[in-house]
């Protein structure tokens, strides 16, 4: 015991890798709680809870996600999953994630079915609906703001996909099919 | 309810279609979900579609989930279960293949410039969401007023964004929309 002062302060050992019902359990859990976005609630049990992942390894999972194509946090699950568990360890963490969400809009989609014309219920979605319209309006003037900051293409790439998208109204796959290739030849260009 | 088998093909392929274009999210897909769902097919009327999206964001969970709820509306539960798969599955095994990949390229100048490129896109499809929502959901003077205060609380103040959706779900409620 006489070295312990030596020691540097407390090595947190790694924790074990979790098993396939603790990884479903975990997502499970997670959007249990998801009120809100499920994002926060990721990090937290990842990171701070279980410490399966450390900070910088979430960041560096989550901006790939961002980055790919696809529901995001959907596609954690799996990149996140298959380095505990490989391929059937994904799959625990992606059903965890999506069964109790399904069974949710399963139901909300059966009640929407049967009462959707009744007077209040359609007063209480066209107040919800305006106020998701004005959270997703400040969701992209905060992701808009750093772009418009920079010099260079960017703030013209984002105008003309929003507009080619959302005013417009253009299918998707050719606007993506002309805009990607050009953006990324911009982007290579203004880092030469 | 007969389904044929036509719709849930239909379902399955262009949902993973719009998937591997999502790029920024489910919310990003948006506008074309609703150019197929309303504008081509005629799957559902406006505002059947703006109450989904409402539904879906109020809702715990995902946002993506909005497609089961399209799936339902069109094809009862095996046309949930066929947009959730096809929205929810080959992009999640594609970046997990391409994790491993894009780890070891960390560094790479043409992985800096792929990514710097893609960011504008995703943030454009974003606000290309907002402006069709906007469309949808704005139908009444009122309506502009709730969807411009919650983006101000939303932008300025750190209030959990559930109470803002339930000041509005009263206010429809009382009739003031």
């Amino acid at each position: 015991m006489s070295d312990l002062a030596a020691a540097p302060p407390s090595p947190v050992p790694p924790p074990p890798v979790p098993s396939h019902a603790e990884l479903f359990i975990a997502f499970f859990r997670i959007t249990l709680s998801g009120f809100g976005g499920t994002l926060p609630w990721t990090r937290r049990m990842f990171v701070e809870e279980k410490r399966w992942m450390t900070a910088d390894e979430f960041n560096d999972a989550f901006a790939l996600c961002q980055f790919l194509p696809g529901p995001n946090i959907v596609n954690l699950t799996m990149i996140f999953g298959t380095r505990m568990r490989g391929a059937t360890g994904a799959l625990a963490c992606w059903a965890g994630f999506l069964v109790l969400p399904f069974t949710l809009m399963v139901t909300v989609g059966a009640i929407y079915a049967r009462f959707g014309d009744v007077d209040a219920l359609r007063r209480v979605l066209v107040g919800i609906a305006a106020a998701a319209a004005g959270l997703l309006i400040s969701t992209v003037v905060k992701m808009a703001l750093p772009l418009v900051k920079t010099f260079g293409p960017a703030p013209f790439v984002f105008a003309a996909t929003a507009l080619a998208i959302g005013a417009m109204r253009w299918p998707l796959l050719p606007v993506l099919a002309v805009l990607v290739p050009i953006s990324i030849a911009l982007s290579f260009w203004v880092r030469r | 309810m007969k389904i044929d088998d036509g719709v849930l093909l239909t379902l399955a392929i262009q949902f993973a279609v719009m998937a591997l274009l999502a790029f920024g999210g489910a919310n990003a897909v948006v506008p074309e979900m609703h150019r197929q769902a309303v504008e081509m097919r005629g799957w559902m009327d406006e505002r059947q579609f703006a109450d989904m999206f409402a539904i879906s964001q109020a809702a715990p969970g995902p946002n993506v989930m909005i497609v089961a709820l399209i799936g339902y509306h069109v094809a009862g539960f095996l046309g949930a279960l066929v947009t959730t798969l096809a929205m929810c599955g080959p992009t999640a095994v594609l970046a997990a293949v391409l994790s491993n990949f894009w780890d070891r390229f960390r560094d790479a100048p043409w992985r800096v410039a792929v990514q710097a490129g893609l960011v504008p896109i995703s943030v454009g499809l974003v606000g290309a969401s907002a402006i069709v929502l906007t469309g949808v959901a704005d139908r009444s003077p009122v309506a502009i007023a709730i969807t411009v205060a919650t983006a101000a609380a939303a932008y300025w103040t750190r209030w959990n964004p559930l109470w803002l959706i339930g000041i509005a779900s009263l206010a429809g409620l009382a009739g003031l929309i």
